[in-house]
């Protein structure tokens, strides 16, 4: 990987960032009222809404589990969230994503508390900018959350990647395009596991690891993000911002959270 | 592959407790490949093909070559398309009707694999930059399933597209006309997919279909002749720490030559 001697004005990125810098990153939770959880997110010029259904009973009943709870994924992307408009049908890139979403997810939630049930996660991508599965996948889990869905850890995802001969974190759709490599990676920080990880492009061996390795860099960046997101809902900590959410909302949101914190702590011991 | 349900949990035990002790149900060893059969060129009407055997998994991958117009942003640049058909002759559990996820994924992680090795000159399967091109269909056929197909296509399709031929368009004030002369199509690399499967804590080869219900994740790298990556996917819902992606990395890259020696003598 380039250590410090990489100065700005002798190579930069389309955008000007440093090799490992993030886009400008945003996450807002609760803002379907709808939905039992939800979030928004802002990364780059990614423009994603996620919203969370359930636990609930499963729709059609033979795809229930007996055991454990079903979480189902649907990735979509808005006809005019790119160029030219795309068809609103799901293609066999969305199913792929959704799936790979699905595996990303599913082994931090505690599917095994709710037998029979479904969780549903949706995802519409409103505007793309490069990297919208990890996008997808930080605003689904801060939605599972939101939920009160009781999660062994928060998963969050960055790609990282080689443009112009280096290896840079967070690509956007140009680099992404024009890249020799994508490597996108969803990781449970407290768990420290990886959760998703895909590839395109040609790396070496050892790039291929610096990669990964970058990647996670990113993701402990983001899971700050995610964090805070989830404690501005809540009211936790940041005293002026709690003062803004309305009493019920804050009431109601209360036992959710603490059910989720728990969740979180039963797992770090 | 039907999950979470009474039989498997019992299997799963059991094939866990076996690759814990480091062998497998079948007597293989955890790094042990089953036999792999390559014939290629079998078939006729299409203009590539060829035959996997793995242990049980029976494949066929066929190449069509056909024309039709580019893809607006990409005016000057033939086609390379993959689809995989889950046949319901392959297994009982297999029903008719259309693209599932895992047909879906196996047709996308094989063609992220060639089309990040750029096995094709997409420039060369252009006729008349903007209004035609040529369109390579690569379809696997899977007509028995006893697990890893996405080595055995990954494999297949090397083999076919090797044999593949294209015909001759000249082009003719502006116009475009078919020759009866047939090439073979240009291959620049030559990519092989190598899965792992994890089980319990233990990595292993060549899963099964019983290993693959199983499993608890599953990484796919793709290797091209030079040892480099080209594409990776993770499935399946467990987590994979860092050392583990690394040690896969490094035992995969090892497998990879040995299945494209058999790939290359099928094709000679």
């Amino acid at each position: 990987m380039s250590k410090k001697g990489k100065k700005k004005t002798q190579w930069s990125r389309v955008d000007g960032r440093e090799y490992n810098q993030l886009r400008p990153i945003k996450i807002e939770s609760g803002v379907l009222p709808n939905a039992d959880g939800s979030a928004y997110i802002e990364m780059g010029r990614n423009k994603i809404i996620c919203g969370v259904f359930g636990p609930r009973e499963m729709h059609p009943k033979h795809q229930a589990k007996p055991n454990v709870a079903v979480l189902r994924c649907r990735y979509h992307m808005a006809p005019f969230s790119v160029d030219p408009r795309r068809s609103p049908a799901p293609s066999r890139r969305d199913q792929e994503i959704s799936m790979v979403m699905r595996s990303a997810l599913e082994s931090a939630v505690f599917l095994e508390r709710y037998p029979r049930a479904s969780i549903d996660v949706y995802v519409e991508v409103l505007e793309a900018d490069g990297g919208t599965r990890c996008a997808s996948i930080n605003a689904a889990a801060v939605a599972l959350v939101d939920a009160g869905i009781p999660m062994k850890d928060l998963v969050v995802a960055c790609a990282a990647g080689k443009y112009d001969g280096r290896l840079v974190l967070d690509l956007g759709d140009y680099e992404d395009k024009k890249g020799q490599a994508d490597v996108p990676v969803a990781f449970m920080p407290k768990l420290n596991k990886v959760t998703l990880l895909q590839m395109d492009g040609v790396l070496s061996p050892k790039e291929t690891e610096d990669c990964v390795a970058l990647a996670l860099e990113g993701c402990k960046q983001i899971y700050e993000v995610q964090r805070e997101a989830l404690k501005k809902k809540y009211g936790i900590e940041k005293k002026p911002e709690a003062e803004q959410v309305a009493p019920e909302e804050a009431a109601e949101a209360e036992e959710p959270t603490e059910e989720a914190e728990k969740a979180e702590e039963d797992d770090e011991r | 592959m039907s999950k979470h349900n009474i039989v498997s949990h019992l299997k799963q035990r059991k094939i866990q407790d076996v690759v814990m002790s480091g062998r497998r149900m079948d007597g293989r060893g955890l790094e042990d490949y089953r036999e792999l059969t390559i014939r290629s060129g079998m078939l006729e009407k299409s203009e590539g093909s060829a035959e996997v055997y793995l242990g049980k998994t029976h494949v066929v991958v066929g190449v069509k070559v056909g024309t039709g117009t580019p893809f607006e942003d990409t005016p000057d640049e033939g086609v390379l398309m993959c689809n995989a058909e889950f046949t319901p002759i392959a297994s009982p559990e297999w029903e008719p009707g259309p693209p599932n996820e895992d047909s879906i994924e196996l047709a996308r992680v094989v063609d992220r694999g060639l089309r990040s090795a750029e096995i094709l000159d997409t420039n060369e399967l252009s006729i008349i930059p903007g209004k035609l091109v040529h369109i390579v269909f690569v379809d696997f056929y899977v007509l028995n399933y006893d697990g890893n197909l996405i080595d055995a296509c990954s494999a297949g399709a090397l083999a076919a597209l090797m044999k593949a031929k294209k015909q001759v368009y000249e082009v003719k004030e502006k116009e475009p006309v078919l020759t009866d002369k047939k090439v073979p199509l240009t291959i620049r690399k030559q990519p092989i997919a190598v899965s792992m499967v994890k089980i319990g804590g233990n990595f292993i080869f060549d899963p099964s279909a019983d290993e693959e219900e199983v499993m608890d994740a599953r990484l796919t790298v793709t290797f091209d002749e030079d040892g480099n990556v080209c594409t990776m996917q993770k499935s399946g819902s467990e987590g994979l720490t860092m050392e583990e992606i690394r040690k896969c990395i490094n035992t995969a890259a090892a497998k990879a030559p040995e299945i494209r020696a058999k790939v290359l003598a099928s094709t000679k």
